[in-house]
């Protein structure tokens, strides 16, 4: 045991890794956000209900079918994903000529509608959800412990999110997405089917907070409420990011959350607050937000 | 993806020229209002005639200045907290809690404003509620606002140092003569020329910089006028409650106004008084189905967006072809 600036090192290693741990759900989040947002033009307020309806579907899969954490990893985030493509083909498509606020009006209404209706069911109090046999347990590395699951998320949420980068970034089909982006018209006319298109980047983004979802159902207990207040911090790191570039989105999700891990280390009481702080500042210094391509 | 930014707007221009079918509404509003303690539970009306000021603060940033706050539960609560302090820990008349809650919105609308008008379009909603959620977790932490128990047992006072506000009547005239002071204002600042500005920039800001009019310095004045009426809603109902709560300060709250103003007509100018009350009245009628208000509101949000973008004093308006 060692300490830095006064600090053990325990405490500031594993601060650290519940920053990480953060940052992960914070990057698939944003990033799930400024792909849907791509694409549709709208702010997905309906986001932090999707990352724990896919919470709830792993519990629930758990619970009626027996059906466990890994193949859930997978199903839970296609069901959510589907109920999103309904919900874009029977609402936010009649969205996209009207003012932005709509859309944002529009799914704020739903994350209550699917919040209220959560905490009707299986009321507020947290329920909690099995870690996997395999991920259980945990190594020593001499300076800190290091628990298995946490490990995975960080690793799965990397891998996701630079798969996601690489995807829209590098293929053919990230390469009609883009193009799509910019000039769906043009897009059209070359024959590619981008209503469709559209529909299934709703899915995808919506699955992305799904999969998020089901990876923090072990750590944190399944509630309603545990997207609500997600999704605003969520929104600060956004507005810090910019919603322009997909790897900025990622960079600062992980970032935002290891300084608020250090935050609860150095000054416990500023933790719930440090990233609406740095929003601020970021406003202030660089209103565009850090990689964000106009003003 | 930036040319709708600009191209569509919230509400269909309106005209600046008075007419006379707002006179008629605005009579037979104050006679109904004047009439209604008779038939109605006064703790009620004075309720609904806060949060109806509340959603005519809100209204104005985003019926005429086209800004769309998802944060306005800061200015509310905050006030609300400052309201309820200087009323029961300083002992403040309440003409004086009231002031101390205002400026305390006001002061706090003229910093998250500034710091809100640096983005346009949804940028703008995230930041206002990201700063107001930030304000929300100050509130949590501090000790004067009584964390979870809140400001319970605020005194209601006399009114300067006359009139006493334990009694219902006095106390419903006085929330009656808040709240048509409070109308009456914004009315006259959406027909001024500061307020034709507003709606300029609401239909196109690139253009009503070209014709040289500092829109920042607009809509930071829009903002803080709507922060500064939010808190005379909050003050004024922390002292006909007598407590000023997390509830006030939290991001359901935001939601809320921004409901009631949907409901009545976003751009109305009586539209966000009728949405408070019959929000205010289906959250106290429906109070025994608990939980179901929230679902019951998240209906209201998807139909109004849906189908009645223009709400129910917006709609009647179109019906009628008259103003309201």
């Amino acid at each position: 045991m060692f300490e830095i600036f006064g600090i053990p090192s325990q405490a500031l290693f594993s601060q650290l890794l519940i920053g990480l741990i953060n940052g992960s759900f914070y990057a698939l989040l944003s990033l799930g956000l400024a792909v849907i947002f791509g694409m549709l033009n709208i702010i997905n307020f309906t986001h932090g209900a999707q990352y724990m309806l896919g919470a709830f579907v792993a519990f629930l899969l758990l619970q009626h079918t027996g059906i466990g954490y890994w193949p859930a990893l997978i199903v839970a985030p296609i069901l959510v994903g589907i109920t999103g493509m309904i919900i874009e083909r029977t609402m936010l498509q009649w969205l996209y000529k009207l003012d932005h606020l709509y859309g944002l009006l529009l799914t704020f209404g739903l994350a209550l509608i699917i919040e209220g209706l959560a905490r009707n069911y299986y009321g507020s109090a947290g329920l909690p959800y099995q870690m996997p046999e395999l991920l259980v347990g945990g190594y020593d590395l001499g300076f800190m412990r290091l628990p298995i699951y946490r490990a995975w998320v960080i690793v799965a949420s990397l891998a996701v999110c630079l798969g996601t980068w690489f995807v829209i970034e590098r293929t053919r089909l990230g390469a009609n997405l883009r193009a799509a982006t910019e000039n769906p018209t043009l897009v059209r006319a070359f024959g590619i089917n981008v209503p469709r298109m559209i529909t299934f980047t709703y899915g995808f983004g919506v699955a992305l907070a799904a999969f998020a979802g089901v990876m923090a159902a072990p750590i944190y207990n399944v509630s309603p409420q545990m997207g609500s207040s997600l999704i605003i911090v969520v929104f600060a790191v956004v507005v810090i990011g910019g919603m322009g570039s997909i790897m900025g989105a990622i960079v600062t999700g992980f970032g935002l959350g290891v300084i608020e891990g250090l935050t609860k280390v150095f000054f416990p009481e500023a933790s719930n607050t440090v990233i609406f702080v740095i929003m601020a500042i970021v406003l202030l210094v660089r209103p565009a937000g850090l990689f964000g391509r106009r003003a | 993806m930036e040319q709708s930014v600009q191209a569509a707007t919230v509400t269909p221009p309106v005209s600046s020229t008075r007419s006379w079918s707002e006179g008629l509404a605005f009579a037979i509003m104050v006679l109904a209002l004047a009439i209604a303690p008779i038939y109605i539970y006064p703790m009620f009306l004075m309720q609904a005639l806060c949060f109806a000021l509340f959603a005519c603060a809100f209204n104005l940033l985003i019926g005429y200045g086209g800004l769309l706050s998802f944060g306005h539960a800061l200015y509310f609560g905050w006030a609300s907290y400052l309201a309820a302090h200087s009323a029961k820990v300083w002992g403040f008349p309440p003409e004086l809690a009231i002031l101390t809650g205002t400026l305390t919105a006001a002061g706090l609308g003229l910093v998250a404003g500034s710091l809100a008008i640096r983005r346009q379009g949804i940028y703008f909603a995230m930041i206002t509620l990201a700063l107001a959620q930030m304000m929300f977790f100050f509130a949590l932490q501090m000790k004067f606002t009584g964390g979870e128990d809140g400001i319970q047992a605020v005194p209601r006072g006399r009114l300067f140092g006359m009139i006493d506000l334990a009694h219902q009547f006095n106390m419903y005239v006085t929330v009656l003569a808040i709240f048509l002071a409070g109308f009456l204002l914004i009315y006259r600042i959406i027909h001024s020329p500061f307020g034709e500005v507003l709606k300029a920039i609401r239909e196109n800001e690139p253009r009503a910089i070209s014709l040289g009019y500092k829109t920042d310095r607009y809509k930071l004045l829009a903002f803080v006028l709507s922060a500064t009426l939010a808190g005379v809603a909050g003050s004024t109902k922390a002292i006909v409650l007598q407590i000023a709560s997390l509830t006030d300060v939290d991001w359901p709250m935001s939601g809320e106004v921004v409901l009631m103003a949907l409901v009545g007509g976003l751009g109305t100018v009586f539209g966000p008084v009728a949405g408070a009350f019959i929000i205010i009245a289906m959250q106290t009628y429906l109070a025994q189905v608990g939980q179901w208000v929230t679902v019951i509101q998240g209906v209201i949000f998807v139909l109004c967006v849906l189908l009645f973008r223009r709400g129910i004093i917006g709609e009647l308006a179109a019906y009628l072809r008259i103003k309201l």
